[in-house]
């Protein structure tokens, strides 16, 4: 199934929020996650399926002003 | 001071746009400044060693929504930045024009309204425009940030009459000086004015010096709530000798 994750293509195996985060070796824990433009809490992300073609964004703690 | 949480100093610090992570942490302790502003990104490589200096930090979080355009992307962030930073505290901004980064007040308010009733502790960017205070203390924020000058531009309190105004409209409800601050003279302006705190950037990050900047406007905003709290004498048109003309010697 193909996604867009993080504004790219990706061909991805994972039928889960959770199971994508694992597959593309990001560190659950400390990201934040949205599916199509909507935020989906860390406890939800199991329960979480991907459909073809979803907007995933997955965001991390970076400096800001 | 700000949502029940007492602060010593009055200095917010972003920490983007710095030469390097030591410099940051470095500027941070030098300015003594207790909260700094972070965001959310896609990561990049450098996410990693970012993560590390917010831990080694002792600086309360302040998450910001920078960069969003609309009520849904500022939401969103919002909720995604509670999570991730473990804060409630959340700068809200909703962007109005790209080339001015002026707030849009309409959304604004309405991303506040959801965000407060969602126990976000929130932060709004906002002009100096006394009805959208005013809505956004209904809409449940118990701080208001407005404006110096446009974000980076570096021009200081651009509307320093509406300024007043705003401080004197507001008197009970915290109020800080959000972007724009180019020089710790401006700082100090604000902190005379009776704003009760300053929040700036790009004035430190992108100093010759900013340890040495950093430095400089810790210790001009707190000279300049000295000064206000010591009230400022009042202004005259006119001169008025300083030195007693009585006892004066008949020399012409």
């Amino acid at each position: 199934m193909r996604i867009d994750l993080n504004g790219q293509t990706v061909e991805t195996q994972a039928r889960t929020l959770a199971d994508l985060l694992a597959e593309q070796g990001f560190e659950a824990p400390c990201v934040a996650t949205a599916l199509n433009g909507d935020f989906i809490a860390r406890a939800l992300r199991p329960a979480t399926r991907l459909n073809e073609g979803v907007k995933v964004e997955v965001l991390s703690p970076m400096q800001g002003g | 001071m700000f949502y029940d949480v007492d602060l010593t100093s009055r200095l917010m610090l972003g920490t983007a746009q710095y030469p390097s992570p030591k410099v940051l942490l470095e500027a941070i302790e030098a300015s003594g400044a207790e909260v700094i502003t972070v965001s959310l990104r896609r990561e990049g490589v450098a996410g990693g060693a970012f993560r590390d200096l917010l831990a080694n930090s002792c600086c309360r979080l302040l998450p910001n929504t920078a960069g969003c355009h609309t009520v849904r992307e500022a939401v969103t962030t919002a909720r995604m930045a509670r999570e991730v930073f473990g804060t409630s505290w959340i700068k809200l901004e909703v962007i109005g024009h790209a080339d001015t980064l002026q707030p849009d007040p309409f959304g604004l308010v309405e991303a506040a309204r959801e965000l407060c009733a969602e126990g976000f502790d929130v932060f709004p960017y906002t002009t100096e425009d006394l009805i959208v205070g005013e809505k956004l203390l209904e809409a449940g924020c118990k701080v208001l940030m407005p404006w110096g000058a446009p974000i980076g531009s570096g021009q200081g309190l651009r509307n320093l009459a509406g300024l007043r105004t705003m401080r004197a409209h507001f008197s009970g409800v915290p109020l800080v000086v959000d972007a724009g601050i180019g020089a710790p003279s401006q700082a100090a302006q604000a902190m005379e004015l009776g704003f009760d705190g300053v929040l700036l950037n790009t004035a430190v990050a992108k100093a010759v010096d900013p340890v040495g900047m950093a430095r400089a406007f810790g210790r001009a905003i707190q000279a300049g709530r000295e000064g206000f709290e010591a009230g400022l004498m009042p202004e005259r048109d006119m001169a008025s000798a300083s030195t007693p003309v009585f006892g004066m010697a008949e020399l012409a």
